[in-house]
Parts: structure tokens; C-alpha cells; sequence
């Protein structure tokens, strides 16, 4: 079986569910519609031997509608292919339903995408958060929030302050050049200093 | 006795004897025997590592014995990045140490969050416990952290821990 055999039969099954199909370099990206997913993930597994969840990640599209766009990465041990499957959610409601029936292995990437995104995942067996601590009331890689972070307070657990940024994000400066040039400092776009070589002191 | 060397031994004169003040005999003996309560959180702890083992040598200095029980080490060396997850749990082991207790922030990030300016991670751990030596570095090299222990124990050496206590025992009185 082959890339071009499985978006096949894909699309001649769910019809109305794929909305787009994308190659790049080698890679099949399918997308489809909320409704659908979980039926079409069944379908791979199932009948087109993709038995193995690489990753789930989420995407913020923020100010468009739909807002959260989330990525399924199947690949298949059996004959060695890489499936990508894209499904949205919209701002007002943030749930798709989980795969976690199909592969265990999706309750932790759910749990992950909830708790950095804040996407919710109906049906999921344990939808806790993974990697902030409970009670945390925001969702750190939505593009609304603030690179340094916002106060909070979990007595006894954990609280967070706003990092000072001094202006800016610390990033390090892609160029050639000493320490002092690249170092992670406060920078916004076009701040970056021009390249450099480094030319060592006799 | 001068300052600069309270400890001062002559063995023409003093035999098997030593003269000293007992706040330098206790600052010497807590000084070279510092155990560290090895906080280490990141890549700083492998440069910990290094710092005791054959190279580096940290039994050189007597800080050789770490400690993974708070209750039985003097001195905390957070080696590493404090996210806001692990912040109470560093401030909790701190407290469960014994006093007299020290704490060196090994660094950048110990000491200010580094290059972590982020919503997760603390802005250096001295916003929770009182840290009386800071090491800089990316992460610092075992030397540094050697000269930061040397630097502790100089100002160990210059504490008054009895004369406090016999200060705050004549005032009770």
C-alpha cells in the first residue's frame, strides 16, 4: 500500500468529511471535518493498518476563525507510511472528541493540548492537566497570552509572577560573533545586530 | 592572633596546644565540613557532578559528602532552573534543613531565571530563601562553583554565632 492508495480510499469513504488534501516533499496531509475525525482515525487504524500515534499538536490561529487547528501525525509500522490528519475547533467551543478509545496513547498528548491550548477533548477518560499544576487558570501557548506570564496563586501548590521583560523578548541573536553579540538579551524585530565574525584578540 | 589568619598555630610555643577564640574553632570545623543538599534541576547539576568527581574533586574543599536528606546537609546548592512548579517544593526542602544552613544559587538561572524570561520559570531563587552565594555561568564551570564554596566558607569564617548568642544571653538576663 502506498500514500497515494490511502488518501484514496479515504476520500471515496468520507467524501464530505475531507475538506483538503495537501503533499509537500513526500507527505500527506488530509483535512476534515470535526464531525468525521474520529471515524476517519478508526478508519486508519482499523482498515489501513496505521496502528501507531506519532503526536498530537494544536495550532492557535488566533483572531481567525476556527481559532485551534489540531494535528494527528498516524504512521503506519506495518507498511512504513506517514499520515497527517488536520481538524478545527472554533473559539466558542474548543472540543473535538478523543481518540483515546483508538490509541491509548493519546490520553497523554490530549491531556498536553488541553492544558497548554485549552482544548477539550470529549469523552477523554482523564482530561487533568499534564504539565502545569491544577488550578492554574491560563493557557500558556494561546497566542492571548503574554510571553511573561500573568499572577496567579495556588495556596500550597505553586504560584506564578510576570517575568520582566525590559522591553522585549530575551532571545539570542542569530549571528556569527562573540558571547556579548548573541547573548540573550531584550529584543523586538529588526533589533538584531548585524552579522559579525568573530576575530579573536592577538 | 592576627585577623587575617584567626587560627594561627606556632609549634615552637604552643606544643599540642591551640589558642583560639571558640567562634573560630566552630566557623573552621562548619567551614570544611559543608555537606551540600545537591539541588540540581538542570544542566548546572552535571557540572555539579563534575565538581565531585576525580578531576575537580570537591573532597578537597570537604563538601564531598552530599546529602540527599535536607536534614543532614548544610549547605543547598540549587544547581539549575526553578520553574514555578518546583519553587515551593525547593522553598520546603530549605526549610526542612537544619540550621546553620547556607545557600548558593549556581547559575544564571539559580541566580535570575537566565534566559528563562517566561510565565514558568522563577526569577532567580533568592524571591523564596536567603542565598549567600551567587556563581554566574551558562552553566558555571566545576571551578566556579569551587571558588563560589571557598567564598562561602571565607564567610563562614567571618561569623559570630557564640558571641551572638552570649550577646543575646546577657541581654536576657
Amino acid at each position: 500500500m502506498k500514500l497515494a492508495d490511502v488518501a484514496e480510499a479515504i476520500t471515496s469513504r468520507f467524501g464530505g468529511g475531507v475538506t483538503g488534501r495537501a503533499e509537500f516533499r513526500g507527505e500527506l496531509t488530509l483535512s476534515l471535518q470535526p464531525e468525521s475525525l474520529h471515524q476517519v482515525c478508526e478508519f486508519c487504524r482499523d482498515e489501513l493498518d496505521f496502528d501507531f500515534l506519532l503526536d498530537i499538536s494544536s495550532i492557535d490561529h488566533f483572531e481567525h476563525e476556527p481559532r485551534y487547528e489540531i494535528v494527528y501525525e498516524l504512521y503506519s509500522l506495518e507498511n512504513g507510511l506517514h499520515l497527517r490528519l488536520k481538524t478545527t475547533a472554533t473559539e466558542d467551543h474548543p472540543e473535538v472528541r478523543t481518540v483515546c478509545d483508538l490509541w491509548p496513547t493519546a490520553n497523554w498528548h490530549e491531556r498536553e493540548a488541553w492544558d497548554m491550548m485549552g482544548l477539550r477533548f470529549a469523552g477523554h477518560p482523564d482530561l487533568r492537566r499534564i504539565i502545569m499544576w491544577e488550578g492554574y487558570p491560563y493557557h500558556p501557548l494561546r497566542k492571548d497570552f503574554p510571553l511573561e506570564g500573568k499572577f496567579s496563586d495556588v495556596p500550597d501548590v505553586a504560584f506564578t509572577e510576570p517575568a520582566p521583560l525590559a522591553g522585549g523578548p530575551f532571545v539570542t541573536a542569530p549571528v556569527d560573533g562573540t558571547t556579548e553579540v548573541r547573548e540573550p538579551r531584550a529584543r523586538r524585530a529588526g533589533d538584531l545586530p548585524p552579522a559579525q565574525t568573530f576575530i579573536a584578540e592577538p | 592572633m592576627s585577623d587575617r589568619n584567626p587560627y594561627a598555630y606556632d609549634s615552637k610555643i604552643e606544643g599540642n596546644i591551640i589558642f583560639t577564640q571558640l567562634d573560630t574553632a566552630i566557623n573552621w570545623m562548619r567551614s570544611n565540613s559543608l555537606w551540600p543538599m545537591p539541588m540540581g534541576l538542570a544542566c548546572c547539576a552535571i557540572e555539579l557532578m563534575a565538581a565531585g568527581a576525580a578531576r575537580f574533586d570537591i573532597a578537597r574543599f570537604g563538601a564531598e559528602v552530599m546529602r540527599f536528606s535536607p536534614r543532614q546537609s548544610d549547605v543547598m546548592i540549587v544547581a539549575g532552573t526553578v520553574t514555578y512548579k518546583m519553587a515551593l517544593a525547593v522553598k520546603r526542602i530549605y526549610e526542612q534543613m537544619a540550621d546553620p544552613k547556607w545557600v548558593i544559587a549556581m547559575g544564571a538561572c539559580a541566580s535570575s531565571g537566565g534566559m528563562y524570561r517566561s510565565y514558568a520559570v522563577l526569577q532567580g531563587i533568592d524571591h523564596l530563601i536567603p542565598v549567600d552565594v551567587y556563581v554566574s555561568g551558562c552553566p558555571p564551570r566545576p571551578e566556579a562553583l569551587l571558588d563560589g564554596l571557598m567564598r562561602l566558607q571565607k564567610k563562614i569564617m567571618g561569623e559570630h554565632s557564640f558571641l551572638e548568642q552570649k550577646k543575646e544571653l546577657l541581654a536576657s538576663l
